[in-house]
């Protein structure tokens, strides 16, 4: 840069991000509460389809994780002498999306332990809400997943009205496993047609976990999210991008591969979450691309249809490291190349 | 430890509670994980490591003066080798079935850091009772914690006890796989040091070693 280094007071009435203003500030009213609430709501759309498309015992499934999850963050809290703060919404939050991991059958004592290891274990032992490094409730899912096979695995059909009766004994495999097993050819097979099957995927009407079922709710949910600057565009986009990408690459249907699984629930609600994705934006997007290969890898190459749980669970370590490779260089440091 | 004549009873309480090799030296943690999915795993394995190291802290003590400082790690070794390769071959010749299962992990006893460590800071610094004791002492805290971790992933992973069953069915199926081992681990290490300092105050770790 030719032009003479400028004083710190040129900068600060040059860029207004640089611009600090004495007190007092106004109160943005945002707080770690206000956000884990407004995320939970976000769910809502997703979570009440889900009661329609699975019957009560899907609100069971979710009451149960949420009520369990609630119980034990109060419980780790108080056993650790700390103050009690499970109205901060984060247990509520966690136990909601282990619900929303979970197939609607599954017998009632699964999400208590699922919320006892995303809870105690995964979040408390490590200290508590900001300082656990993986996300708790893909920790209780993956601990389930390994624990009992077979129920995580066993996705009752959804029905096609609002039905007060419990879960369905008839199951069906979701997209993914009859991909995985069966081919494309013959997933194509269940639908009228290829338009057909989209539109099925998208809207929802497909075996599968509570919260995965219908992609179009849980993007209003997350475009809620969006619009009040929640979350940034920057994690859920490249990695559902880099998933749709190298599968188009590797031969594979992407709009499928985007809408069939958990892809939108885990970019949008669990990749994003603030204690475990990297803070700055290129961090993100690398951290996003990251998760979307490992996806993809393990959907193609790996032994489960599904791979966007383990995806965010291996990218979640690489967060500290992320936040490193990416920090920006301080103003003022010698060597440094500042842009004004 | 640096006192000329340690008294016996403390070695065996060290070994087994404030210096127990796995709960609070985390040395070793690679059996402890891989070996310990049933109580009878566990205990074969702290038994062979128990013969093992006690042993190997009275021959050591016996030739500390002939050995000379430069080469005392792969003396020890050697020592170590020895009745390693006696207790693989008694197994191999009286416990088939168990032997079959782990008869890698007792092969793997040579290179265990809790065995040379022992034979490292006590043995060839102390006499031979005392060697002797420290040994029985460290190879009981060890079989101590592998029966306690073989008993915690069997009852939770299989839902039986010593292979009786005690709740059919639905078992936690992920604590007798290696995830598990680490889960029992950390989960009884948390709960071990969480007694020391709530009823023997203050815990007195000596800090965590970095073993095999």
């Amino acid at each position: 840069m030719d032009t003479p280094a400028k004083t710190p007071k040129d900068v600060s009435a040059g860029d207004a991000r640089l611009r600090a203003s004495v007190g007092p500030h106004i109160s943005s009213g945002e707080s770690v509460e206000h956000i884990m609430w407004t995320v939970s709501a976000a769910l809502l759309p997703a979570a009440a389809l889900s009661v329609y498309y699975f019957g009560v015992h899907s609100l069971l499934v979710m009451a149960v994780s949420i009520g369990s999850a609630v119980a034990f963050e109060a419980l780790a809290q108080r056993m650790a002498g700390q103050k009690v703060a499970v109205s901060d919404g984060s247990g509520f939050l966690t136990g909601l999306l282990l619900a929303m991991n979970l197939p609607a059958g599954v017998p009632l004592y699964l999400p208590v332990v699922g919320s006892a290891v995303a809870i105690i274990i995964t979040k408390q032992l490590f200290g508590g809400l900001g300082f656990n490094i993986f996300n708790p409730a893909l920790i209780g899912r993956a601990f389930l997943l390994a624990s009992w096979p077979r129920y995580m695995t066993t996705w009752p059909v959804p029905h096609d009205s609002l039905s007060l009766a419990s879960v369905d004994a008839t199951t069906a495999a979701t997209p993914l496993a009859i991909l995985k097993e069966e081919g494309y050819a013959r997933l194509l097979e269940h639908f009228a047609s290829r338009y057909d099957m989209y539109t099925q995927m998208i809207l929802g009407h497909r075996g599968g976990a509570l919260g995965e079922v219908s992609a179009i709710a849980l993007l209003f949910g997350a475009a809620y999210l969006l619009y009040k600057g929640y979350i940034t565009w920057h994690i859920p986009v490249s990695f559902i991008f880099t998933v749709g990408a190298l599968t188009w690459i590797f031969g594979g249907d992407p709009v499928l591969a985007v809408f069939s699984g958990g892809l939108i629930l885990g970019a949008f609600f669990m990749a994003t979450d603030y204690v475990t994705a990297p803070m700055l934006k290129k961090g993100q997007v690398a951290f996003g691309v990251g998760c979307g290969a490992l996806t993809v890898l393990i959907r193609l190459k790996g032994g489960y249809p599904e791979g966007v749980c383990y995806a965010i669970l291996l990218m979640n370590c690489f967060t500290p490291l992320l936040d490193r490779a990416f920090r920006p260089s301080k103003f003022g440091a010698a060597g440094a190349k500042v842009k004004v | 430890m640096d006192e000329k004549q340690p008294n016996l009873y403390n070695l065996i309480k060290n070994g087994i509670f404030s210096e127990n090799p796995v709960f609070k030296l985390a040395l070793s943690l690679c059996p402890a994980v891989a070996v310990t999915t049933t109580v009878k795993n566990g205990f074969l394995m702290g038994v062979a490591v128990l013969f093992v190291m006690t042993m190997v802290n009275i021959t050591v003590s016996i030739f500390k003066d002939f050995i000379n400082p430069k080469v005392r790690i792969p003396a020890y070794i050697l020592i170590i080798a020895l009745y390693v390769s006696m207790t693989d071959m008694v197994m191999a010749a009286y416990a088939r079935s168990a032997y079959k299962e782990m008869g890698l992990y007792i092969q793997l006893i040579v290179v265990f850091a809790i065995i040379i460590s022992r034979a490292e800071l006590f043995a060839s610094k102390n006499k031979v009772i005392p060697s002797a004791v420290d040994g029985i002492g460290m190879g009981l805290g060890f079989l101590f914690a592998l029966v306690l971790v073989g008993a915690v992933r069997e009852l939770i992973g299989k839902g039986s006890l010593l292979g009786y069953s005690i709740f059919g069915g639905d078992a936690v199926l992920i604590m007798v796989l290696p995830t598990g081992g680490f889960f029992a681990i950390g989960l009884l290490m948390g709960l071990f040091n969480w007694i020391e300092d709530k009823y023997f105050g203050g815990m007195s770790s000596p800090g965590g070693g970095h073993g095999h």
